[in-house]
């Protein structure tokens, strides 16, 4: 290679190498703020690097597995409230872990179900007989990237129902 | 390999390369994708959770990771040609970049499309979403630059250092997921191990993937043809060619 060539490919490296260094260094600084949601556990115990815990009355993001058995909704409006614990693999659910409630009222996602992620939008709050909580004013359904028909769903025994609404609750929206 | 490469440097060799090559691509993307797309939306089976909704997947899948890919051949060729100053590598960076933009809008149109009735929002600003939209604005700015300047050296270089600043912007899509509480879910098909997902769900999107890859090579090639005659459009050779293709 002549000598004006690789000066070049030195300058274009070191751009390069100068510019993935810094925002290698911007993302691990920011990569606090770049999560989308605090997971249960981030909420009790406070982020796993930093500490960083949100307090009460401050407006998150929460995500986490729907607990089953947790889901408790009202059968004459839209108001719902259930239980989250932390994603992680496999799933198994212990009454130990972490949990928070989330409170909401209005129509859940499609894909809202037993065991299924969600993160929820809300404030912060405090029920002295269960713990924190959220007030949530959006549910969203996370969904993870398995795909497969439903023949082989069922064999592996995954519920996929998903929520259905009588009139009553639903005329509960308009007033 | 070099030896092998130089001859491509020459704008009349590439023309007539790109245009031997062009029939060939554009048949197999036809088939492939007519294979893939039908087998796809008609026949492949419906997700347990998802329904028919899922089927988006084939279309969104190609669009996003070829948004990336293209991205990546941008700047291969804007690193040839500020290093060797190939001329012929700023007429390709400038034939891609309207694909990939293209390509970028087509995965954030279906996946906005997708995230309405799935997750329940049109958009939200978590990783993966804003990255690849970030991805859409470097297209756009590298379209920007290529047309700005009169000389097309000058804006073959401004937009190759602009393709090259957000090269880095390509592993955060990729491992945004990874890295950081997202809504968007991890990797189906591009990862270590077994895609999750059934075969008779991944045959079609085998199809449908190379369906895209190719189509977006038709569209190069025809791109670069333009560009390399727009470019060289005072050398005898194209001159010699329009009176030939006139005269017909």
């Amino acid at each position: 290679m002549n000598p004006r060539r690789k000066k070049r490919l030195a300058i274009v490296g070191s751009i390069l190498i100068g510019i993935g260094i810094v925002s290698g260094l911007v993302l691990y600084a920011l990569s606090q703020n770049i999560d989308l949601f605090f997971t249960p556990s981030e909420i009790t115990q406070g982020k796993k690097d930093t500490g960083l815990k949100p307090s009460v009355g401050q407006r998150i993001r929460i995500g986490g597995l729907v607990v089953p058995g947790s889901v408790k909704r009202d059968p004459n409006n839209l108001k719902v409230s259930f239980k989250l614990s932390d994603m992680a693999m496999p799933i198994v659910f212990n009454d130990s872990d972490p949990m928070i409630t989330v409170y909401y009222e209005g129509i859940l996602p499609d894909l809202f179900r037993e065991g299924q992620g969600i993160v929820a939008n809300g404030t912060l709050a405090e029920h002295p007989p269960t713990g924190l909580s959220i007030e949530a004013s959006e549910v969203l359904a996370k969904h993870d990237e398995n795909y497969m028909p439903a023949e082989l769903a069922e064999a592996a025994g995954q519920k996929h129902d998903k929520a259905t609404y009588s009139d009553k609750q639903l005329q509960s929206k308009d007033n | 390999m070099w030896k092998w490469l130089h001859p491509y440097a020459n704008p009349e060799v590439s023309y007539h390369f790109t245009n031997k090559l062009l029939p060939w691509l554009s048949v197999l993307s036809a088939i492939f994708l007519s294979i893939g797309l039908v087998w796809a939306l008609l026949f492949a089976p419906a997700d347990y959770q998802q329904g028919h909704s899922f089927r988006i997947f084939y279309i969104h899948v190609p669009a996003a990771s070829l948004s990336m890919g293209i991205y990546f051949a941008m700047a291969v060729a804007a690193f040839s040609s500020l290093v060797w100053q190939l001329k012929l590598a700023d007429a390709s960076a400038a034939a891609m970049a309207p694909v990939g933009a293209s390509f970028t809008a087509i995965a954030l149109i279906t996946g906005a499309a997708w995230g309405k009735p799935m997750w329940g929002t049109w958009w939200i600003w978590d990783a993966r979403l804003t990255s690849e939209l970030i991805l859409l604005f470097l297209y756009l700015g590298v379209i920007a630059l290529h047309n700005a300047f009169e000389d097309k050296n000058l804006a073959g270089k401004a937009a190759g250092i602009l393709t090259l600043v957000g090269v880095i912007n390509i592993p955060i899509i990729k491992y945004s997921v990874d890295w950081w509480n997202t809504l968007h879910q991890g990797s189906t098909v591009s990862k270590l191990g077994k895609p999750s997902m059934s075969l008779d769900m991944l045959w079609p999107f085998i199809f449908c993937f190379i369906g895209f890859s190719l189509l977006v090579g038709v569209i190069i090639c025809l791109r670069f043809r333009n560009e390399i005659l727009a470019r060289n459009s005072i050398r005898p050779w194209v001159r010699e060619l329009v009176k030939n293709n006139s005269s017909q």
